[in-house]
């Protein structure tokens, strides 16, 4: 027998910062990578660097700053670090909030291991 | 009004009056001039809900409640909303005929609505209420009691979602 999805599927439980509630991955959805900085003025920009704007991104292997949507609930935008290569959450904060310091969130994951 | 009880749950359409979508600043002072506007608490924290004389509203996001009352009280909370714009900037639209809404009652509710919806239900409640996703789709979950829910709908979804409640409920009748 094929096995489904509902059958294999894990599911990732996913803390939402506005929620304050840990959640199913089902309600959230993936919005790109966070702290990319619209320009200012983009017809001051060479063609080179607004191209990289619009599409070059990290491509991380491991922790990756990125924005997520939880859309079917209170349908806020929020921003979270996930290691790329085991999925893992290692924070949530709120949109605007500002960037945490890789290093120091690193630490305290493995301390709370 | 539509029925089902081929399972152990009752299933019904349910008659609901005037619902609204407010969005609105959450300073104190936008909340409690809209407390005023509508005639019953509204509650800052996601899931709450405030209910007052048949008016109940539910806080969906940070800055987003559904409001619900009798049908006759429909424009006046309109005309209410109206007179605090001025002070209190807020979008007030009306979404009575948006939704249908579906009353589940049974001791295997729960274990009928975990079919479609991954929160978990048992942790979920009495009095609250959340938006989340019922087999693919958006709805707006309330828990009246232990074994009472509501469930809310877009209209158009509504058909796919009553079949598949119907269906389950016949499943937890014959036990599988
Ligand atoms: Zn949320």
């Amino acid at each position: 027998m094929v096995p489904t999805m509902r059958q294999e599927a894990t599911m990732l439980l996913i803390h939402c910062p506005y929620c304050d509630k840990t959640l199913p991955e089902v309600e959230f959805a993936y919005a790109g990578e966070a702290h990319i900085v619209r320009p200012a003025d983009p017809a001051a920009m060479s063609d080179e660097a607004w191209r990289d704007f619009l599409f070059i991104r990290t491509n991380a292997r491991g922790p990756h700053f990125e924005r997520w949507r939880h859309v079917h609930g209170c349908a806020r935008f929020f921003n979270a670090v996930r290691d790329t290569v085991s999925d893992r959450f290692l924070a949530t904060y709120k949109a605007g909030a500002p960037k945490p310091d890789l290093a120091t969130l690193l630490a305290e994951t493995e301390r709370a291991r | 009004m539509t029925t089902h009880a081929d399972g152990p749950v009752a299933l019904s359409m349910a008659d609901t009056g005037a619902r609204f979508s407010l969005r609105i600043g959450v300073t104190p002072d936008d909340l409690a001039a809209a407390e005023t506007a509508f005639g019953a608490p509204i509650f800052a924290t996601i899931g709450a809900r405030g209910r007052e004389a048949g008016r109940e509203s539910l806080c969906l996001g940070p800055d987003e409640w559904v409001l619900t009352a009798p049908e006759a009280d429909r424009a006046p909370i309109a005309t209410a909303f109206a007179g605090i714009g001025a002070a209190h900037p807020h979008s007030l639209v009306d979404i009575s005929d948006r939704e249908i809404a579906i009353d589940l009652e049974g001791e295997a509710v729960t274990a009928l609505l975990a079919q479609g919806i991954a929160i978990d239900l048992d942790a979920f409640p009495s009095g609250h209420g959340t938006r989340t996703v019922y087999d693919g789709i958006t709805v707006v979950l309330r828990r009246d009691a232990a074994h009472a829910f509501r469930l809310e709908a877009w209209r158009s979804f509504v058909p796919h979602v009553w079949h598949r409640l119907t269906e389950g409920n016949k499943e937890l009748a014959l036990g599988i």
